[in-house]
């Protein structure tokens, strides 16, 4: 992996609809991914994601659509010469073959010399830090040093285009954690356009230059993971991407009214018939010596108190009887004493923290 | 410090009495495996060492390396077991692979079928080929009035009536190893195959074929193994002309009350059969090593 000689291909997916019976899998997809982008297709199991992903790797035949990497038409291409990386999450290593013969397979079928496809293979594993496994079998690695054979098999080839299925998933915590990191960096560095798969939103936020955001087969967002978390354009990406509180609220004239209360919001509300308030628990600010100056103040009462170590979950319930849950640091007074269930508090809200989104379920 | 072993010798009982359960179970197999095949077996060897006379001798080994017609007969015996192994995986593992890729309730259905023969009796079956494939038999009718061949064709009583019938019976013992392999093998790995530039038949001789392997060769030695000792089908459909070691040990016995002969027959047949399963286990367990199969 030391010299790249094909540039990153962009990938543009146009109206690709997969029907299984009356399911829609796909529903009229549309997907432009740039040249170098890590893109993650981000959604619950059942969402469409995988089924996305298997028709960029030619798995699955759509009912109708069009698939370009570059400027290739490639939908009717079948798997085999599509020339695309893929890791699996299940890593589908061959469990017959050594590291260096999984590696080096792909390099084999694209008849490389001999002694290119040894420095080759050489280079990979040491690109996914595991020079000198070679000769190791499948068998006697653990999980993690599976998921960099699967990646060094994958990008071997220098394909222009790599797909990540769901890779990290049957890793432990940490070792997800720090192959997350590990995927970013080795991205930068080879620079070709990814496509990756998750159900895991903190790993899409980690990992992701764009999220598409898919649920019922089709893209509910596609954006950075900034604009996706702090404007969702939709209550499901909203409930989806970290942990929020809607509360609803109503419109007179151009005041946004909660529980009779205009409210200050630093961005404009979308243009929709039914608006929710949405609160991220830690964009709420605690305070217990009432009302502050210039932010959306909401008398409550602690309902429940949680300490998890490095914070604290506190839900409250507000005038009108709607919950809300905040999350709060712990330092500072919190560590003495948190508040106890029963204490009135003020719960603040800036009006940058004010996010207004469309209600209607889409 | 003195650690405290507190409840050791009522713990150490319990591992005992729960490993003398066990040994209980399997006792009964045990015993019946010592007075049907380990006596008897005991017993044959000792009499193929017996001469007519009645003392020890070496007479019934000496005369099978000495008279061709027995090197015959082992050459047809590794003959018909070859050739219906082959046949076997040749019919039998498209057949698993065709069941293998449909959907599961089918594929039970198809497995069915495949042990449907096991529900009838061996000679049936056999006597069943017998009336097929004679001269003037169903087979032969219908090929002539379909204008496939204008004179009947001898398909009984010959290596091609016996090679038919074993394969037919022998089929399965291939078919279920073999399917069991290659449904135990990852659909994604040839998806994996496929993405990494494989074609169809690439990917199924670099690795669908590979991860079969020891299933088919499980298969294939469970075949050859019970064609070595065949008696039924080569008798009926051989008429006279496939003689195979078991039968030649019936006429040893039958025909010349020669027990000592058959004895010794039996050993040589029990004891190539031993060896065959030795090497065939060094490649098993080579297999292994390797990381074929699961």
């Amino acid at each position: 992996m030391t010299s790249r000689t094909n540039e990153a291909l962009p990938i543009s997916v146009r109206n690709v609809t997969k029907t299984y019976g009356p399911v829609h899998a796909l529903n009229d997809v549309s997907l432009e991914v740039q040249s170098g982008e890590f893109l993650t297709l981000l959604g619950p199991s059942g969402s469409g994601k995988t089924t996305l992903l298997m028709v960029l790797a030619g798995f699955t035949r759509p009912d109708c659509g069009s698939l370009k990497f570059g400027e290739r038409e490639v939908i009717r291409t079948p798997p085999h010469l599509r020339d695309v990386g893929m890791t699996f999450q299940s890593y589908a290593l061959f469990p017959h073959m050594t590291v260096a013969g999984n590696v080096g397979y792909p390099l084999k079928l694209r008849k490389v010399p001999k002694s290119e496809i040894a420095a080759r293979v050489e280079a990979a594993l040491d690109t996914v830090q595991l020079g000198g496994f070679g000769e190791r079998r499948i068998d006697q690695l653990s999980g993690g040093q599976r998921q960099r054979v699967a990646v060094a098999r994958a990008i071997v080839f220098e394909p222009r285009i790599l797909l990540m299925d769901e890779p990290l998933s049957a890793l432990d915590k940490k070792l997800r954690d720090q192959m997350q990191i590990e995927l970013r960096h080795l991205h930068e560095k080879l620079g070709m356009t990814t496509v990756y798969v998750t159900h895991d939103q903190r790993e899409a936020l980690t990992m992701s230059d764009r999220i598409a955001v898919v649920n019922h087969g089709r893209i509910m967002q596609l954006a950075t993971p900034r604009d996706l978390y702090e404007r969702p354009a939709n209550r499901f990406v909203a409930d989806f991407i970290g942990e929020s509180t809607f509360l609803p609220v109503t419109r007179n004239g151009a005041a946004i009214l909660f529980d009779g209360t205009p409210l200050l919001h630093d961005s404009p509300p979308p243009e929709a018939a039914s608006l929710l308030l949405m609160i991220r628990p830690e964009r709420v600010v605690l305070s217990r010596e009432g009302p502050r100056e210039g932010v959306n103040n909401f008398a409550a009462t602690a309902t429940e108190v949680v300490y998890q170590g490095d914070s604290f979950l506190l839900h409250a319930a507000l005038a009108n009887g709607a919950q809300i849950v905040l999350r709060g640091a712990m330092r500072g007074a919190n560590v003495t004493a948190l508040p106890a269930v029963g204490e009135a508090l003020t719960l603040c809200l800036a009006p940058e923290d004010t996010v207004l989104i469309d209600g209607s379920e889409a | 410090m003195e650690a405290v072993r507190t409840n050791e010798a009522g713990l150490r009982r319990d591992e005992w009495l729960e490993r003398m359960k066990l040994f209980g179970l399997g006792s009964p197999a045990i015993l019946l495996i010592l007075v049907i095949l380990v006596i008897p077996v005991g017993w044959l060897f000792y009499v193929s060492f017996i001469g007519a006379d009645g003392t020890f001798s070496l007479e019934n080994y000496e005369r099978m390396l000495k008279r061709k017609s027995y090197a015959r007969i082992f050459q047809t015996t590794f003959e018909v077991s070859f050739l219906t192994t082959g046949l076997c995986i040749l019919i039998g593992y498209p057949l698993a692979y065709f069941i293998a890729g449909l959907p599961n309730r089918i594929a039970n259905l198809c497995l069915i079928t495949v042990l449907l023969p096991f529900w009838t009796s061996l000679l049936v079956r056999t006597y069943a080929w017998l009336v097929l494939l004679q001269k003037r038999g169903l087979v032969n009718e219908w090929a002539i009035s379909l204008g496939l061949w204008d004179e009947p064709i001898k398909m009984v009583h010959n290596m091609t009536g016996t090679l038919i019938g074993m394969v037919h019976i022998m089929l399965p013992f291939l078919i279920l190893p073999v399917y069991g392999a290659m449904k135990a093998i990852d659909r994604d790995l040839m998806k994996a195959a496929a993405n990494l530039g494989a074609s169809p038949r690439r990917a199924f001789w670099t690795v669908f074929f590979p991860l079969t392997l020891p299933g088919l060769f499980a298969g294939s030695l469970m075949v050859f193994i019970l064609c070595l000792g065949f008696f039924v089908t080569p008798a009926v459909l051989g008429g006279g002309k496939v003689i195979m070691v078991s039968m030649k040990i019936v006429s040893n016995i039958e025909l010349f009350v020669n027990w000592g002969a058959a004895s010794a027959l039996g050993v040589v047949l029990l004891v190539s059969t031993m060896v065959i399963l030795w090497i065939a286990s060094r490649f098993l367990n080579l297999e292994k090593m390797t990381g074929g199969g699961h």
